[in-house]
C-alpha cells in the first residue's frame, strides 16, 4: 500500500522521500527522514537575507535556498532540478459550466500548454504539482484525450508528485505520478495550505499584490515570502488571486515584514508587500 | 422621405378633446398646446408619432394625452374594453394593460406617475396607473401581473422582465400605446438596445399597439422616428415626426473673465469669484461640471468664500441617495440658491424656478449642453439663460464653437446605434424563459427592431449557439446547454435553475466597482492595514474602486463636501477621517464619460483656421493663437500639425488630432508601440481632448529630418492592423469593454444565485478569461461584441480611424527649439495626468527601487 522511495542526493548526501500510492486517505502525513542539522542559513539571520535579494535577478531564499522564480508562477530549485507549480485547477472551466457558468473550455489546455513551457525551459528531474491541481473531485474525468495525452506526455522521463488540496483531496489513480499530502526535501517542506511552519512551501492562496505606482495601480501574481516560508502564485489559467494584504497572510507570516515578488513582464520584482494593497 | 414632418392639423368635424378635457384645461388657465392636439391627431390616424420638443413643452401630458381620452370613453365598438386570454394555466383572466411607459429614470417613472394622478382625480377618469420598478414590492408586483393597471409606468429592465414571465401574452397582448420618455437619451446605450429588442417582442403579442416617442432635439429625427416602428424588409420605415414648435432660444454667454485664462487644467478656479458673484444675483443657479471630482471641489471652494451664507448644495451619482433626495427636494420647495451637479441632474422632472445655468469646463457637445441649458427655465416662452465657463485656453475654443452651435441651432447627438450582440444574447435567453421559441420566428422578429434591422442570420445564429452552449469551437458542453431544443425544434430553458439567473442578471447597466465610504476616527499615521478602527462611523457614500486603487494611506481627498483622509480598506468599505487640510490631493482628473464631440471639434479646427474669427475671442486667447503663428503654426482644418522639440534631458513629439480624449489615448498607445520599434525609445505619453504628446530618449528632430523616423508612415492608418491586435490584447480597457460584454451576455452573473460573492473570494477574473478565449477561440462571438464595443467606446477606434484616413498624407511637421504655445496645455498634463505608457515593468522596478533607497539609508 505504501511505497517509500530512497533516492541518492549529491548535494546532501541522501534524502529519502515518502510516497502516499494513489488512492489512499490523504490524511497521511509524510515526513522526511532527511537530518535537518547543519543546513546553512537557518535561522534570525535570515531577515537580512530579505534586503540582499533585492538586487538578485528572477531568484529568492526560503530557509537558505536560493529558488529560481520562473515569470510563469513556477519554482524551479537549480540543484534539485526540482520544478514546483501549485494550483493549476485543471477543468475549472467546464467545473463551472456544469453549474450554469459557462466560461470557454480551453483552461486546460491553455495551462498544460504553459507547464508545458515551462518545463521545457528546465528540464526538470522532478516536477511538485503542489495541491489543487484539478478544479473538484471528478475534473479529471472530464479531462480530454488529447489533454490527458499531454499530461503523459510531461511526466516522461520524470519523477511527478501530485500533492493533495482541498479542491482535490483524493487524486486520480489513473494518471501518471504519485500522490503525497505533503513532501520534505532538505530544510524545505512542501504542502499545499500553508501553516506558517519554518521551511515552507505552500499553495493555495493563490497571492497577488496591488502595487499603487504613478498614477495607477498593477495588479500581479506573485510569491510571498518573508524568507523562511513562501506561498506560491496560483498556476492555472483561471485562477484569480488574493491580495497579500488579506488577513490569511498576516496570520502565516506574523510580521508585515514579507516580500512580494512581483511576476513582471520580463523580470521579478521585489516589493514589500506593506507597500501594496 | 421615409417619414414627414407634419403640419398642425387643420380644425376638423370631430374635437380631438372631449368635452371634458377642454374644460380641465380651461379650469387651470391652459389651452392645449399644438403639438398635444397633433399626437391626438396622431393617434387617430392609427400613427405612431415621435415628438420633439424642448423641456418644458408640456411633452409628457402630450404623450398620455391620447390614451386618457380613450380610456376616459370606452369604444363602443370593441364592446368590452379588456380582452380575455387564455394564460395557459386553465384559467381564464380578463384585462391587461392599455398603456405602457418607459422611462431611463425609475425616479422619473414614480414623479409621472405622481404628476398624472392630478388630471386623472380632477376630470374623474376611471382610470389606475401604477409604477413598476426595481424598488416595487414584491407582493405589489404579483399583483399588477394578475390585475394589471390600465397605464403601467416602468423601465426597460422591468419591461424586460415582464416579457420574459408566463404573464406576458396575457399582459400585453391588450396593449394599444407605448409612450418613451427620454428616447433620445435611451437610444444612445445598450438600454436602448434592450428597449428595442422589447419593443421587437410587443409588436408581435399585440399588433395594434403604437408608439408615441418623446425626444429633445436630435440631429437626425428621421433614424430616430426609425425607433419606433417595427422595420420590414429592409425598408427604412419611421414614425411620424411632430416638432413642438417656438421654443425661445436661450441666451448663452461665455464668461468673459477678468483673471488670467489658465493654459491648463479644468476646475476653473480662477472663475471662482465670478461663479460666486453670478449665483449671488440670481434667484436659482444650476451649475453643471463634468467629473465628480470637480463638483466635489467646486463645491468645496464656494462653500469656502460663502460669506453671505447663501444656501449651496451638491449632486452627484456617487452620494448617497437620501442625501441627493434631501436636495432634490429643497431644490423644488426653492429653498437653494445654487446647486452644484454633474450630468446626474442632465435628466429628470422639473425643478423650481431655475433661472441661470453654468456650464463649467468643456461643453462637450452642442446637443448636450444644449439639454443641460433645458433646465434653467421650463416656461418654453421665456428664454434660458446660461454661462459657460472655460477652465482653460482651449475650452474657451470649445465654448465659443458651441455658442455658435446652438445659436444655429445644429445639433450632434450621436447616429442610431447598431445593435449589440451581448444585449441580444440576454433577450434571447430572455425569450427563451417565456415560451420556446424557433430560430426562424425570433430571427425575424428581432430584425423588426431598428438597431438590429441589419442583423445576419449568422451573427444571430452564433448568439443563440451562444446561449445554448456557450458558442465554443470546442463543443464539450452539449450536457450543460442552458437553452435546449424540443421535438419541434423550438428552444426552451433546460431548466428553472436558468431562469432564475436570467431574471436576476437582467439589464444592461454594469456597474462600476463601488466601495462604501465610510467616516471613522483618526489614528495618525497608520499602515493601511485594517486594525482597531472605530467602527459605526456615518456613510458617506460610494466611491470608485479605481479611484481609491490609486491612493496611498494618508492622502487626502474631496468627498461629499468634505476634505477626508484616506486610512484603510476594509473588505468593501473605504475608512477616511475628517482631514483639517484645506488643499486636498486633488483627485486625477478622469474627464468625465463623453469625450469631445466630432462636431465640436471640427468646428474648433475650423475656428483655428480662420484668422478672422478670431477676433471675437477674448483678447488672451487670440494673444496665444498668434504667438503660435509665429513661432509653429496653427493647424489647417484637415492637416495634422507634428511638432518635435527637445526639453530638459528628454525629446518631446506633439500631435494635434482635436478627436476627443478617449481616441488620443488609444493613439497614444499605438504611437508609442510604433516609436519603440522605430527606435525612439519613447517612455510615455499623455493625452487630452485635443493633442497628445509623447516623449522619449531618441531626438526626434533629428530623426525625421535624417529620414529614420517617417511621420507618414508612423501615422498610417495600418497601426489600426497588427499593432492594434497586439496591443488589444493587453490593454485594462478592452479588458474592462469584455468584462462588461461578459455580463450583459450572461455569461457570467453579476449576482450568484444564493451566494454572495465577497470581495476575498473572487471566483474567477474575466481578464484571465479574456485571455484564454482571445488566444483560443479569436472570433467568439462575445470577442466580437467586445470589438463592436471598444470601436465607439472607451477605445473610440472608429473616429480614430477617420481621423487617421483624413490625415493620411497630410502632416506638416515643424521641428523646434523649445516647447510651441499651443503645446503648453498638454505638456502642463504630464505628471497631473496618468501615465498611460505600458512601461509596467518600468514601474515596477520604480516601486522595487525605493525599497532599496529606503535599504541604503
Amino acid at each position: 500500500m505504501r511505497d517509500v522511495v530512497e533516492k541518492k542526493n549529491e548535494f546532501l548526501g541522501r534524502y529519502s522521500l515518502s510516497i502516499v500510492m494513489p488512492g489512499l486517505d490523504p490524511g497521511i502525513h509524510v515526513l522526511s527522514l532527511c537530518p535537518r542539522r547543519g543546513w546553512p542559513g537557518r535561522g534570525p539571520a535570515m531577515t537580512e537575507s530579505i534586503a540582499l535579494s533585492v538586487a538578485t535577478p528572477n531568484a529568492f531564499d526560503v530557509a537558505g535556498v536560493t529558488l529560481l522564480a520562473d515569470l510563469s508562477g513556477a519554482l524551479f530549485w537549480e540543484e534539485q532540478r526540482l520544478l514546483v507549480v501549485s494550483d493549476l485547477h485543471l477543468e475549472k472551466g467546464s467545473s463551472f459550466a456544469a453549474r450554469g457558468v459557462l466560461l470557454p473550455p480551453y483552461d486546460t489546455v491553455a495551462t498544460l500548454g504553459r507547464l508545458a513551457a515551462v518545463i521545457a525551459r528546465h528540464d526538470p528531474r522532478m516536477v511538485i504539482a503542489l495541491g489543487d491541481s484539478f478544479h473538484d473531485r471528478t475534473a479529471h474525468e472530464r479531462l480530454a484525450d488529447s489533454d490527458r495525452e499531454a499530461l503523459t506526455a510531461l511526466q516522461a522521463r520524470r519523477d511527478w508528485i501530485w500533492i493533495s488540496g482541498n479542491h482535490d483531496p483524493a487524486l486520480p489513480s489513473d494518471l501518471g505520478g504519485v500522490v503525497a499530502s505533503e513532501i520534505a526535501i532538505g530544510p524545505i517542506v512542501f504542502r499545499h495550505e500553508p501553516t506558517g511552519a519554518f521551511g515552507e512551501i505552500a499553495g493555495h492562496l493563490h497571492p497577488k499584490a496591488r502595487v499603487p505606482t504613478r498614477g495607477r495601480t498593477m495588479e500581479r501574481r506573485c510569491f510571498a515570502s518573508d524568507g523562511e516560508r513562501a506561498v506560491m502564485p496560483a498556476f492555472g489559467a483561471y485562477t484569480g488571486g488574493l491580495s497579500i494584504r488579506d488577513a490569511a497572510f498576516a496570520k502565516i507570516f506574523g510580521t508585515p515584514g514579507f516580500m512580494a515578488h512581483v511576476l513582471g513582464d520580463r523580470k521579478l520584482h521585489a516589493i514589500a508587500a506593506s507597500r501594496c494593497y | 422621405m421615409p417619414s414627414r414632418v407634419l403640419p398642425l392639423p387643420s380644425a376638423e368635424a370631430e374635437p380631438l378633446l372631449p368635452e371634458r378635457f377642454l374644460q380641465w384645461f380651461a379650469s387651470r388657465g391652459w389651452s392645449p398646446r399644438e403639438h398635444q392636439l397633433a399626437l391626438l391627431a396622431k393617434a387617430r390616424e392609427d400613427a405612431s408619432a415621435l415628438l420633439i420638443a424642448p423641456t418644458g413643452a408640456g411633452k409628457t401630458l402630450a404623450g398620455f394625452l391620447p390614451t386618457l381620452v380613450e380610456l376616459s370613453a370606452p369604444s363602443p365598438a370593441e364592446g368590452a374594453k379588456k380582452n380575455v386570454i387564455s394564460t395557459g394555466r386553465a384559467v381564464k383572466r380578463s384585462g391587461g394593460l392599455h398603456t405602457l411607459y418607459i422611462s431611463p429614470l425609475k425616479a422619473l417613472a414614480v414623479d409621472i406617475a405622481r404628476n398624472l394622478e392630478a388630471p386623472i382625480a380632477q376630470m374623474g377618469l376611471p382610470i389606475k396607473v401604477e409604477t413598476r420598478t426595481g424598488d416595487t414590492p414584491v407582493s405589489r408586483r404579483q399583483r399588477q401581473r394578475r390585475y394589471p393597471p390600465d397605464i403601467l409606468l416602468t423601465t426597460p429592465e422591468q419591461l424586460a422582465l415582464l416579457l420574459s414571465s408566463d404573464d406576458a401574452p396575457f399582459l400585453f397582448s391588450s396593449l394599444k400605446r407605448i409612450v418613451l420618455d427620454e428616447l433620445h437619451a435611451l437610444v444612445t446605450s445598450k438600454r436602448g438596445d434592450l428597449l428595442s429588442l422589447g419593443l421587437a417582442r410587443l409588436w408581435r403579442l399585440a399588433p395594434e399597439m403604437r408608439a408615441i416617442g418623446l425626444s429633445a432635439t436630435v440631429a437626425e429625427p428621421e433614424s430616430l422616428a426609425r425607433f419606433l416602428v417595427p422595420q420590414r424588409d429592409g425598408r427604412q420605415e419611421g414614425a411620424d415626426i411632430v416638432i413642438a414648435g417656438g421654443a425661445t432660444a436661450p441666451v448663452v454667454e461665455m464668461l468673459d473673465t477678468r483673471e488670467r485664462l489658465p493654459w491648463a487644467g479644468h476646475s476653473a478656479r480662477h472663475a471662482l469669484n465670478e461663479v460666486y458673484e453670478l449665483i449671488k444675483r440670481n434667484k436659482t443657479t444650476l451649475v453643471f461640471v463634468n467629473t465628480r471630482s470637480q463638483a466635489e471641489m467646486l463645491f468645496q471652494d464656494l462653500w469656502r468664500m460663502n460669506d453671505d451664507g447663501l444656501a449651496i448644495a451638491l449632486h452627484h451619482g456617487s452620494l448617497d441617495v437620501a442625501q441627493r433626495r434631501k436636495v432634490e427636494d429643497a431644490m423644488s420647495a426653492g429653498r437653494l440658491r445654487g446647486v452644484v451637479c454633474t450630468s446626474s441632474l442632465d435628466l429628470g422632472v422639473d425643478w423650481g424656478d431655475v433661472d441661470l445655468v453654468i456650464n463649467i469646463g468643456a461643453p462637450k457637445g452642442a446637443s448636450r449642453l444644449m439639454q443641460r441649458i433645458g433646465r434653467a427655465n421650463h416656461r418654453i416662452d421665456e428664454a434660458s439663460r446660461a454661462v459657460l465657463v472655460p477652465a482653460n485656453r482651449f475650452e474657451v475654443l470649445e465654448c465659443a464653437v458651441a455658442i455658435d452651435a446652438i445659436a444655429e441651432n445644429a445639433q450632434d447627438t450621436p447616429p442610431l446605434r447598431i445593435g449589440a450582440l451581448d444585449v441580444l444574447a440576454q433577450h434571447v435567453l430572455g425569450c427563451a424563459c417565456g415560451e420556446p421559441f424557433l430560430s426562424d420566428e425570433l430571427y425575424a422578429e428581432v430584425l423588426t427592431a431598428a438597431p438590429y434591422s441589419g442583423l445576419t442570420r449568422t451573427d444571430f445564429d452564433d448568439v443563440v449557439d451562444f446561449v445554448a452552449t456557450g458558442g465554443y469551437a470546442l463543443k464539450s458542453y452539449e450536457r450543460f446547454a442552458r437553452i435546449k431544443l424540443d421535438k419541434q425544434g423550438r428552444w426552451r430553458v433546460a431548466n428553472p435553475r436558468v431562469r432564475q439567473s436570467y431574471r436576476m442578471n437582467v439589464g444592461t447597466i454594469v456597474e462600476e466597482s463601488m466601495l462604501k465610504v465610510r467616516l471613522v476616527r483618526s489614528r495618525g499615521g497608520g499602515s493601511g492595514s485594517t486594525g482597531a478602527l472605530g467602527r459605526g462611523g456615518r456613510m458617506l457614500g460610494e466611491i470608485e474602486e479605481a479611484f481609491i486603487e490609486g491612493l496611498v494611506v494618508g492622502d487626502t481627498f474631496v468627498f461629499g463636501g468634505e476634505v477626508v483622509r484616506y486610512e484603510a480598506l476594509a473588505e468593501d468599505q473605504v475608512h477616511v477621517s475628517r482631514a483639517h487640510d484645506s488643499d486636498a490631493k486633488v483627485p486625477s482628473y478622469m474627464g468625465g464619460k463623453f469625450p469631445l464631440s466630432t462636431y465640436l471639434a471640427e468646428r474648433v479646427r475650423k475656428l483655428l483656421d480662420d484668422t478672422r474669427a478670431w477676433n471675437a475671442l477674448p483678447d488672451q486667447v487670440r494673444d496665444w493663437l498668434s504667438l503660435q503663428r509665429h513661432f509653429s503654426r496653427v493647424p489647417g482644418v484637415r492637416e495634422l500639425l507634428v511638432e518635435t522639440f527637445p526639453r530638459g534631458s528628454k525629446h518631446y513629439l506633439i500631435c494635434y488630432p482635436f478627436e476627443g480624449r478617449l481616441a488620443h489615448q488609444t493613439l497614444g498607445m499605438l504611437l508609442t508601440r510604433r516609436m519603440e520599434r522605430a527606435r525612439v525609445r519613447p517612455l510615455g505619453f499623455v493625452a487630452n481632448e485635443y493633442a497628445v504628446a509623447v516623449w522619449g530618449l531618441g531626438d526626434m528632430s533629428f530623426m525625421v529630418r535624417h529620414g529614420q523616423l517617417d511621420l507618414n508612415a508612423l501615422f498610417d492608418p495600418d497601426m489600426l492592423g497588427d499593432d492594434l491586435e497586439a496591443w488589444l490584447a493587453e490593454s485594462a480597457l478592452m479588458k474592462r469593454t469584455f468584462r462588461n460584454c461578459a455580463i450583459i451576455s450572461g455569461l457570467i452573473a453579476r449576482r450568484f444565485t444564493g451566494e454572495e460573492k465577497s470581495r476575498r473570494q473572487v471566483l474567477f477574473s474575466t481578464d484571465l478569461i479574456y485571455d484564454v478565449l482571445r488566444k483560443h477561440q479569436a472570433d467568439h462571438v462575445l470577442l466580437r461584441a467586445a470589438r463592436a464595443d471598444a470601436a465607439s467606446g472607451l477605445l473610440d477606434l472608429r473616429r480614430l480611424g477617420d481621423m487617421l484616413s483624413r490625415i493620411h498624407g497630410r502632416i506638416t511637421h515643424r521641428e523646434l527649439d523649445h516647447v510651441s504655445p499651443l503645446a503648453v496645455p498638454v505638456m502642463l498634463e504630464i505628471g497631473r495626468e496618468s501615465v498611460y505608457g505600458e512601461a509596467s515593468d518600468e514601474l515596477l522596478a520604480e516601486a522595487a527601487d525605493e525599497l532599496v533607497k529606503e535599504a541604503m539609508s
